[in-house]
Formats: C-alpha cells, sequence, structure tokens
C-alpha cells in the first residue's frame, strides 16, 4: 500500500537554512546538508529545499548544497524557488534533485511546463500553487509570497497545469502559512478533487492533528511542514507515529 | 576488478544513480570501478551494466538508439556475454518488446513484456505512482538478498510493465492492481522502484546487484 508522506521544507538564503532547529547533534545548525541528514535519519519521506535568495547570481551556492545533500542522502530531494527557465530545472537535477519546483514562472508562461515535463518527464516537475481564498471567487492564486493577485481561480489553474504536464502539485494555502491554525482543508480538498496527480498539502500546520487532517479531509497525498519539525516542536518519527494512531498508512 | 558501467544518454537520474554507486563501493572491500559512458566500447571492459532512466519511454529508448553503436554493444554485453544488467525505473520499462507512452515504441525486446499505463481500475488512485510502497517479493532473487519481505522502497512512474512469463516477475507493488515491482531474468534485473532514493534497503540492492554472479 502506498503510504502517506511526510516532507520537511527546508528555506535556503544564500546556501544557508533559515530558522533551522539546533539538534543536539549538529555541527552547524544552519547547513543544509547537516538538516537534510538529520530528517533522512528521523525517516522523513522526502525532502525540500525552497531556494528564498533573491538574487539569481547566488544560484551556484545552491547547486552546490543540493549536490552535496545528493551525495548523502539516498532519498527524493525535491527544490523549488527562482526556477524561472528549462536550464534552471536542467542544472538542478544534474546537481542532484529528484523534482523541481516551479511557481511564479509557470503563471509567466504557462508552456515552460509543458516543456520541463516533456523534457524530463513529468514525475519530476512539480508546480507550486499559492491560493488565496476571496469572496467572490474562491480561491486564487497569488505570487510574491502571497501580495500579488493574479486573477487567476486556483481550481483551474490546477487542472492547467496538470494537463500540460506537472506531476504533482505543491499547494500552499496563503491565508494559513505561517499562522500554525492547520490547513485549508476546503482549498486542499478542492483541488485534491480536481486533479488526478498527488497533491501536497502546505501551509499551517501548527501540531500534528493538523498534519492528519490535511490526509483525511484534504486528501492529500503528502504533507509539507516547515517550523513544526525546525523548531524541535515534533520529530518526524512523532508525527508518523501520531498519524499512523489516528488511522493513516505512513512508513515507519 | 569490478568495472561497473552506467550508461549515460542523457537520463536526468544519471547522478543520483552515480552517487548511489559511489557510496555503496565505498563499503565494499574488492576494488571496483564506477564508469559513466555513452561510449559503446566501454561495455567491453565493464563487468557490470546499469541502465539508468527517467522520462518517457520514446524519448528514452531514441537516446540509446542514437548513441553510436551502442545497441549492438549492449546485446553483445547482456545477451551473448551474459554480463549482470540493471535497468532502473525507466531502464527497466526499456527491457519490454514495446511502451505504449505516447505512441507505440519497440524497446531492447530482452523480457516478453510491454509497458501501458497503470490500470486505476476506475479507482480514485493518483497517477503518478509516487512514493513509498511496501515490495511483496515473489521471487528470492540475489538483488533481494537481505531485503524483508514488504520492505518500503521509492516508486515514481505512470506506466508499468505487464510481462507474458509470470516467471520473470520478482516482486510486485498493490497499487490499485498488482503492479510489477522488479524483473529478473537469467543475468537481466529491472527495479520500477529507485534504489538510490530508497535509502538503506535501495543501498542494498545496488549493493547485491555488484556481488551477484549470475
Amino acid at each position: 500500500m502506498l503510504k502517506t508522506r511526510i516532507i520537511p521544507c527546508l528555506d535556503v538564503h544564500d546556501g544557508r537554512v533559515v530558522k533551522g532547529v539546533n539538534f543536539i547533534n549538529l555541527v552547524d545548525a544552519g547547513d543544509p546538508v547537516e538538516q537534510a541528514r538529520v530528517y533522512d535519519e528521523q525517516g522523513a519521506d522526502e525532502i525540500c529545499f525552497l531556494d528564498i535568495t533573491a538574487s539569481s547570481e547566488d544560484r551556484d551556492t545552491l547547486y552546490n548544497v543540493v549536490s552535496q545533500t545528493a551525495q548523502q542522502c539516498f532519498m527524493p530531494l525535491t527544490v523549488g524557488g527562482g526556477v524561472r527557465s528549462i536550464e534552471d530545472v536542467r542544472k538542478l537535477l544534474i546537481a542532484g534533485a529528484d523534482k523541481v519546483s516551479i511557481n511564479t514562472a509557470a503563471i509567466n508562461r504557462p508552456e515552460l511546463v509543458s516543456e520541463a515535463s516533456e523534457k524530463f518527464g513529468r514525475q519530476c516537475i512539480v508546480v507550486a500553487i499559492d491560493a488565496k481564498h476571496n469572496q467572490s471567487d474562491g480561491y486564487q492564486i497569488f505570487t510574491h509570497g502571497g501580495r500579488t493577485s493574479t486573477g487567476i481561480n486556483a481550481i483551474d489553474w490546477a487542472k492547467r497545469v496538470v494537463e500540460l504536464g506537472a506531476g504533482e502539485i505543491l499547494l500552499t494555502s496563503m491565508d494559513r502559512d505561517g499562522t500554525g491554525n492547520g490547513f485549508d482543508i476546503g482549498l486542499t480538498k478542492k483541488i485534491s478533487e480536481s486533479v488526478s496527480v498527488p497533491v501536497i498539502a502546505s501551509g499551517g500546520v501548527g501540531n500534528l492533528d493538523h498534519m492528519v487532517e490535511g490526509i483525511r479531509d484534504g486528501m492529500a497525498s503528502a504533507v509539507l511542514a516547515a517550523s513544526i519539525f525546525h523548531f524541535g516542536k515534533y520529530s518526524i518519527a512523532e508525527a508518523k507515529k501520531y498519524m499512523r494512531n489516528a488511522g493513516l498508512n505512513v512508513r515507519i | 576488478m569490478i568495472n561497473i558501467a552506467i550508461i549515460d544518454y542523457g537520463s536526468g537520474n544519471l547522478r543520483s544513480a552515480v552517487k548511489a554507486f559511489e557510496h555503496t563501493v565505498k563499503d565494499l572491500n574488492t576494488k571496483v570501478s564506477v564508469n559513466i559512458t555513452e561510449n559503446s566500447s566501454d561495455l567491453d571492459k565493464a563487468t557490470h551494466i546499469v541502465l539508468p532512466g527517467v522520462g518517457a519511454f520514446g524519448d528514452c529508448i531514441n537516446a540509446i538508439n542514437n548513441l553510436i553503436d551502442m545497441r549492438e554493444a549492449l546485446d553483445k554485453a547482456v545477451i551473448r556475454d551474459g554480463k549482470p544488467f540493471l535497468g532502473i525505473c525507466v531502464g527497466m520499462q526499456l527491457l519490454a518488446k514495446i511502451g505504449k507512452e505516447y505512441g507505440s515504441h519497440k524497446g531492447l525486446g530482452w523480457l516478453n513484456s510491454e509497458v501501458v499505463p497503470i490500470d486505476t481500475l476506475g479507482s480514485k488512485i493518483k497517477i503518478p505512482h509516487m512514493g513509498w510502497n511496501n515490495l511483496m517479493i515473489s521471487n528470492r532473487h540475489p538483488i533481494f538478498e537481505g531485503i524483508p519481505n514488504k520492505s518500503h522502497a521509492y516508486f515514481v512512474h505512470s506506466y508499468h510493465m505487464t510481462c507474458k512469463n509470470e516467471k520473470n516477475v520478482i516482486a510486485t507493488v498493490d497499487y490499485g492492481s498488482q503492479v510489477v515491482a522488479a524483473v529478473g531474468k537469467e543475468n537481466i534485473v529491472g527495479l520500477q522502484f529507485h534504489p538510490e532514493k530508497s535509502q538503506t534497503i535501495g543501498l542494498k540492492c545496488i549493493q547485491n546487484f555488484i556481488s551477484w554472479r549470475p
């Protein structure tokens, strides 16, 4: 039976982890490679790096981080943030990423999704969707960390990117992100039911019940969380045990 | 002296496969060299041959066919000389006679099998089959030495292999229906999952392959 995936996400800035937890056995808490290794040991099902570096000249640092991680962690690695072209995707895959997440660039030029999936296979192309609730139109997608509205309906967009060749959707609720109040279950369920590909629920996890809800009620295939793991509130192993006790199929 | 040739035909996951092999080799007592190659003549020197693969069936087989003399060299090394061969993911699927992904394409044809879309049987399961699933080992092939039944392996695929000869199937996985997870025939073995991404179990498969003397 296929297992529900738990994916810790690391925000990486200039090759350093932002808000990394100081695990007791870590030499350098800011080192993404070390953080990834700990999550690997704790039983994470995948790892996600989100590059939040503003300038594009620092991309080489990211490739280096990805490459070093891939040398030590033999588990799936998704990398996103600032991916603008086929060349960016190619470089990340060569460095050792298994999946590459595309966000704003897909909105600016949707053909990038089809070009990338035709070239590298749809299994490695993730489209990240940042959605916000809107009174008149249900959910809309936003860019620039939820500040810029695109006027595009989130469900229509999810269907469109899957048609274009996305192999997975990383769905973040901008209303919930950073609040710790739980996933936007309505949004997650709507998107999960609208597309044939797996959906990763993201944005808002504050406790382990939220993770259970994302899968059970939101019908997501995977849950992504950052701060509850980073700050050591829960370990991956604790999260998995909790989810298993709630009747979900997890890999332990 | 073990000489592993990993065939480079532009597949996206080449590096991951190479890193996993290099990592495994470090722990072995015997001297092993891991070589990435697009050169058909390197297959003569090789003792083991690995074909990684992600992407679409047609693109992958075309890319191999476009490497000069590679098809002939593969046939010679694997079929005639009987060298141990490992196909990973699409690299396994290419063993089939036919692949029906974006049209119909001829594969290597070493196994009497076809590659077709995963049958959802009308259920709501997601495609690709993506994530960790339990290996149901039906044949204690040397590739599974020391690997318990129901171990978790990492899968990412939308198409699967159907074998005419059930004996070629050495492991399956439950996803809507019984999906072929591994195949074996004489000196040929294929893994639908990604050993290079399946943590300890995956690295053990790689180690087993390197020690395999079919």
